[in-house]
């Protein structure tokens, strides 16, 4: 860190490292300088000219956005200068920008708006008429009206910088300037919407928001992103109980204020025609709404009678559910049932993973050190597609602190871009590369290894092996898919170990088993769809589903139970890295109930309420901290942000299963089953398709 | 001179070889001291030719004037990355057409600058950015290129003193901004001609982000007659503090308008009524733009001054490019103004939001003011605006646009008051051609 | 897209010009090059400009819309542009700007209906001291007289070559 240097802003005496640009000194310092064009991480414009201070000593002001403080540097930012400057800054701007502010998307949180409202002229000098060109739908989520346009250049460097896309750029020169996309009257990119959010003007808008509401109408729900396993904060903006909008511009969660298409925009599931909302029964063959104590003492009666007579359960857990709802899942299960022949769809092998780093501390990577280490090697995944925010940390991390990324993998990846080193290798042969980059790593002063499901099984250790014996600091992260995919073997979701990864001893059947197994007497899902490419063979078995939707498994089921959607519940969720992060609830859909409610409900009519204990998040969490290793964290730390668990420590007894872990690699526009049922999702499949 | 009939008053120094015969080949150029600045400059140290022209006083021809000898101190003799030399030969600023001549006339001589600049500083390469528009010069300096490299003065191994460098043309596309340093250095590399963030300077962070000397054309030509005859020389040949000859390009209502070789320091009035013959047609002198379209006007009272760099600024205007725009007693002022912002507003990058939104809200303004619906307001509003856009701008572009406006407001107010109430503009009838006797 | 061959062996000195990493500088040039055998940047244009120098369509794009000399819409055979800034403004550069309008009944970036012809008022082309000056494509025509631009806009428009036409001289070599 540079030496900190003493120097006045506004007479007041500040101390900061020297080389800190002003207008960042002043604003750690509650000094507020106006800008538009400087965006913290991005590099610099110099461009809107709003950040003008007097510095003494110098004939001209100076852009506060560009100036590095020295010490003895005397700095003034309200001066009547320096007033006059942001207003008449504010008057050019104001001149072509039309003042459609009731009509437009942003009024109200527009940047433009408060900075006329702090510092702006109360009327306009401007008679002339004013440039017009009409507005354009550039993807199914970006519109951009032009005369509203800045010309911050935010928009170009998120996309460029930011995401690596580069599909933004500047046509036309001086006030017939404009951002155009890279397709000519289209976008091709990632249509995460980052360009949108960062507009600090209404000139790029959200084509699913796009006039629904005024931002006042809405309350912010904090809450994680249901998709992949990247754990991202998303605050959804919520309208009459429904969600019209996810974005995260206050910057909390891990991801700062990154979000994919799936954070931003592929909440719209929740309000699917198709949500289920009603418990169904199978009567003479077919589905029939029923009541939901109908539906229950069905159940109860059935898994009863079965547990009576020994006859054979299977029990499927969620990548989706949280924590509670897993935890009580599987204890349900085992103690109420009798049976550990519980499961997921495992997407990643984390279980060899933390039994490959036993006897270890602080090897496994979070968030942070994606941004923070100085090397990442990247190993099977196709980063920036499978996991975005991720790959956003690594390019951030190259860009701000010149990291280098080491990437192998089958296919051209983006990270190639600025990768120091890629390797192409045939699928399969992942690990036979490492070798290669043996040097080039162990020069490295720390790495992060992260695998997908191409690592698995004894290739985990491997791994391990490698990276231990390569005399630095490495930390490793194995990719799984989905929102709570980490939680759920953490939670014990699994037939072979318990919570905590304590071995049963008595492995149940796998997922795979259970499907298998003819003399199955039932099979109870929740929040996940077993069945869209596989078989049930026990043709007989009684069957349960939770779900949103009526999924292939639960077209199949003898009884189907409306679930809510993450969105709609509150507890805890655990992402790919680890990282505790807490759900809160955002909306409702009348009829479903969380899956822990109907877990709950479900022991209560089969007469195991007390063993099972309240069907209240906080109260399963607490028993979650008693009983699983690594997750001892007091709920206000997971609620104000997230906190690692730390599941390593000690042997894992028992057998890798790499024969049960594989990804389903979704891209950006894919979500499981989940995916099919985003308007946007598929509105951008379609049209990429089309054209 | 081609175009125009050299004058007596003149001092040939850089434009002594262009009334030679064949003045573009290198022959001629061989026969004339050609190249000899450059070999007297291989037996010389870093040091030496920097102090050489820092003793000449010469002073960048673009415009800003920026003491040359300094700027080239200014690269980094340590720094591993390559260096390079860009000459600038964006010429655009109206009232401005010597560095056309320089290149059409005397290619080699601006050859031998720039092969001067490498040794001083180490650099193995060489670009002439050229306008778009000059396409015709960038086939003269591909030849003369071509030549040099054929005569061995360009090279691997040039004159086999192991000395290397080389040199290419590069075309712009037409970019007013161009003009500046660093926004040419962008165009250089392929991008948009929007100027960059300084420091650092193209010195230290130039072509490529290496380390960089950026010149004008004048300026570099210059250079092969200091290395040969001295620093002291060409300083002697100017003013104190303005060393050596300039070429003043002199346009407008002048009987002979055409570019002259000038030491620095000549008199204007002797410059339009001796060198130029005086304004034409027997009008009277109304005003002098001294140094390109970005320079504040001077009025006809102001114009007995010396120019050079000080003495003009002294007067509130710049010595700029050396583009001297002479206007008679039948110009409009406010069209003049109109015509000056119209420029600007084509030209700004649209990089920056007072130059961008301010040289076109000037523009409007201005046309509406000159067809006559104009309000005695707009008149103050004029200078307040321009006002607002000089020195907070991201680069001089901003300035360029408001100096001249502010100064013609100033000192032609009443020219201004004459267009209001709907009155038509005063001097719409007179007919260029006809007035000028040069009628169809 | 395939070009002539001198253009082909332009585009390969181009290229030759810049450090191998740098190919992005030769995208300028290509542009204003290929437009003398095109007349007009199109996107077929644009993506070769964009395959050869290793960058996006986008950032030759951006480059396109940023310098005046590159225009999207077809030119005429022969583009006269019309100075008309303060030096040739002067001395006649406006009348003369006015005439080719309305001698052709064309306007600013309009072509004549045969193709032959298109016009632009251009800002200073660096012809001051021979002011009014005008530029047909790259040749520079100074003191230009009305009478001069009526005879050199009949030549033209009646299908000869500039140098063919009596009574008008270019000004450079």
């Amino acid at each position: 860190m540079a030496d900190l240097v003493k120097f006045t802003i506004n007479g007041r005496e500040i101390e900061a490292p020297a080389g800190m640009l002003a207008i960042e000194a002043a604003k750690q310092n509650g000094i507020e300088i106006p800008s538009f064009c400087y965006y913290e991480g991005y590099s610099l414009q110099a461009a809107c000219r709003m950040c003008l201070v007097e510095v003494e000593k110098m004939p001209k002001m100076q852009v506060a956005c560009t100036l590095p403080v020295a010490a003895g540097m005397v700095i003034r930012t309200e001066t009547d200068q320096v007033k006059l400057a942001r207003k008449s800054t504010l008057e050019f701007l104001l001149t072509n920008h039309p003042l459609d502010c009731p009509v437009c998307d942003k009024g109200g949180e527009c940047e433009l708006q408060d900075m006329v409202f702090k510092y702006g002229a109360g009327e306009s000098r401007y008679v002339e008429a004013k440039i017009h060109v009409d507005e354009q739908q550039w993807s199914p989520v970006v519109f951009y009206d032009g005369p509203r346009c800045i010309l911050c250049f935010r928009c170009v460097r998120a996309c460029d910088e930011g995401m690596g896309v580069g599909a933004l750029g500047v046509v036309n020169r001086g006030a017939m300037s404009l951002i155009a996309p890279n397709k000519g009257d289209h976008l091709e990119c990632d249509e995460c919407g980052q360009c949108i959010d960062i507009c600090p003007v209404g000139a790029l808008t959200s084509g699913p928001y796009r006039y629904l509401t005024r931002p006042w109408e809405m309350d912010h729900i904090g809450t994680i992103c249901t998709h992949c396993s990247d754990g991202c904060k998303t605050t959804l903006g919520v309208r009459n109980d429904e969600i019209v909008r996810g974005n995260n511009r206050d910057r909390s969660g891990v991801n700062g204020e990154f979000l994919c298409v799936k954070g931003r925009y592929a909440f719209d599931f929740n309000k699917h025609a198709e949500r289920l909302q009603s418990p169904m029964m199978r009567v003479n063959g077919k589905l029939e709404e029923v009541s939901w104590s109908k539906a229950l003492e069905t159940i109860a009666n059935k898994f009863g009678e079965i547990r009576s007579r020994g006859g054979k359960f299977g029990v499927i857990g969620s990548n989706h559910t949280t924590n509670e709802e897993n935890y009580y899942l599987q204890k349900f299960a085992r103690q109420g049932l009798g049976t550990n022949s519980i499961d997921h769809h495992r997407t990643g092998d984390v279980v060899t993973l933390v039994d490959a780093l036993s006897g270890t501390t602080g090897r496994l990577a979070n968030s942070a050190d994606f941004y923070e280490r100085k090397a990442v090697l990247v190993i099977g995944s196709d980063f920036s597609v499978e996991h975005p925010f991720l790959a956003f940390q690594a390019r951030a991390n190259f860009r701000h602190h010149e990291a280098h990324i080491y990437t192998v993998t089958a296919e051209p990846v983006r990270e190639d871009n600025y990768a120091a080193r890629s390797v192409r290798v045939a699928k399969g042969e992942e690990l036979g590369a490492l070798e290669g980059l043996r040097e080039a790593l162990a020069a490295e002063p720390d790495l992060v290894i992260v695998f997908d499901d191409s690592i698995k099984g004894d290739k985990v250790r491997s791994v391990v092996e490698f990276g231990q014996s390569l005399g630095i600091p490495v930390s490793y992260c194995a990719l799984v898919d989905y929102s709570n995919s980490r939680g759920a073997i953490d939670m014990g979701l699994a037939p072979e170990i318990g919570p905590g990864y304590h071995a049963t001893g008595q492995p149940g059947m796998s997922m795979n088993d259970m499907l298998a197994a003819a003399d199955l007497a039932a099979l109870w899902v929740v929040g996940a769809n077993p069945l869209e490419n596989a078989k049930l063979a026990a043709s007989k078995a009684f069957v349960v589903v939770q779900d949103l939707f009526l999924t292939e498994t639960a077209q199949r089921a003898d009884v189907v139970l409306p679930a809510a959607s993450a969105y709609e519940k509150n507890g805890t969720v655990t992402n790919g890295r680890g990282e505790v992060q807490r759900l809160k609830r955002a909306s409702a859909t009348m009829g479903a109930k969380t899956d822990l409610e109907i877990i709950g409900l479900i022991a209560k009519e089969m007469g195991l309420a007390p063993m099972m204990g309240p069907w209240l998040p906080e109260t399963v969490y607490a028993e979650i901290r008693k009983t699983v290793k690594g997750y001892d964290i007091p709920l206000p730390l997971v609620t104000i942000g997230a906190q690692q668990s730390t599941p390593v420590n000690g042997r894992v007894g028992v057998e890798s299963r790499p024969d049960l872990v594989r990804s389903e690699h979704n891209n950006l526009f894919e979500s499981g089953t989940l995916g099919r049922y985003s308007q946007v999702l598929n509105t951008v499949i379609e049209g990429r398709q089309s054209r | 001179m081609r175009y125009n009939d050299p004058s007596p008053l003149e001092t040939p120094v850089l434009t002594r070889r262009f009334r030679l015969p064949n003045s573009q080949s290198i022959d001629t150029y061989l026969a004339s001291d050609g190249y000899k600045g450059f070999e007297r400059a291989i037996g010389m140290t870093q040091d030496e030719i920097i102090g050489e022209v820092k003793t000449s006083i010469l002073r960048g021809r673009g415009g800003a004037g920026f003491p040359t000898g300094m700027k080239w101190g200014f690269v980094p003799r340590t720094s591993p990355k390559p260096k390079y030399i860009v000459v600038n030969a964006d010429e655009s600023e109206p009232g401005t057409c010597k560095d056309r001549l320089l290149m059409e006339f005397d290619p080699h001589q601006l050859i031998e600058g720039v092969l001067i600049a490498g040794l001083a500083v180490g650099a193995q390469q060489g670009y002439i950015y050229i306008r778009g528009e000059f396409r015709y010069l960038i086939g003269v300096m591909d030849k003369a290129i071509d030549e040099a490299y054929a005569k061995g003065y360009l090279g691997d191994n040039i004159l086999g003193r192991g000395v290397k460098f080389n040199l290419a043309t590069h075309s712009g596309a037409g970019a007013y901004e161009c003009g500046e340093e660093s926004a040419l250095l962008e165009s250089l590399e392929g991008k948009r001609g929007n100027p960059r963030i300084r420091p650092p300077f193209p010195a230290v962070a130039g072509a490529y982000q290496c380390p960089t000397i950026l010149n004008n054309v004048e300026t570099f030509c210059a250079v092969p007659s200091i290395i040969l005859n001295g620093g002291k020389w060409f300083a002697d040949l100017g003013s104190p503090k303005n060393g050596g000859t300039r070429l003043f390009c002199l346009s407008g209502h002048v009987n002979k308008p055409g570019v002259y070789e000038l030491p620095m320091g000549f008199n204007l009035m002797r410059m339009i009524n001796e060198v130029g013959g005086g304004i034409r047609g027997g009008k009277k002198l109304k005003a002098v733009v001294p140094g390109g379209s970005s320079c504040p006007i001077l009025k006809a009272d102001e114009c007995d001054l010396a120019m050079d760099y000080d003495t003009v600024a002294a007067a509130k205007s710049m010595l700029g490019s050396g583009g001297v725009v002479v206007l008679d007693e039948d110009t409009c002022m406010v069209k003049f103004a109109l015509r000056i912002m119209r420029f600007y507003a084509h030209e700004s990058c649209g990089w920056c939001i007072p130059c961008r939104e301010g040289t076109t809200w000037l523009k409007k303004l201005l046309t509406r003011f000159h067809e006559g619906q104009g309000q005695r307001s707009d008149i103050v509003m004029i200078g307040d605006l321009s006002k607002n856009m000089l020195g907070r701008t991201f680069c001089p572009l901003g300035d360029a646009a408001a100096m001249p406006t502010i100064a013609i407001v100033e000192k032609f107010r009443d020219e201004f008051e004459a267009h209001l109430d709907g009155k038509p503009c005063p001097y719409e009838h007179i007919n260029a051609f006809s007035k000028s006797g040069l009628a169809a | 897209m395939t070009f002539s061959p001198e253009l082909e062996a332009q585009f390969e000195k181009f290229l030759a010009k810049y450090p191998a990493d740098k190919k992005r500088s030769a995208v300028i040039p290509m542009l204003v090059y290929a437009q003398d055998e095109t007349h007009a940047i199109t996107q077929e244009v644009i993506e070769e400009v964009a395959k050869r120098c290793g960058v996006t369509p986008l950032q030759v794009d951006e480059v396109v819309g940023f310098y005046s000399m590159l225009h999207k819409k077809p030119q005429g055979t022969y583009h006269v542009q019309v100075c008309t800034n303060i030096s040739c403004l002067i001395v006649g550069g406006e009348e003369i700007w006015n005439q080719a309008c309305h001698k052709l009944g064309i306007g600013h970036k309009q072509t004549t209906a045969d193709g032959r012809i298109s016009l632009e008022e251009v800002e200073c082309m660096g012809a001051c001291s021979w002011a009014p000056a005008v530029q047909v494509n790259y040749d520079f025509y100074h003191f230009v007289t009305p009478s001069q631009l009526d005879k050199l806009l009949d030549g033209l428009s009646a299908g000869k070559k500039p140098d063919e036409i009596a009574g008008v001289k270019r000004a450079s070599c």
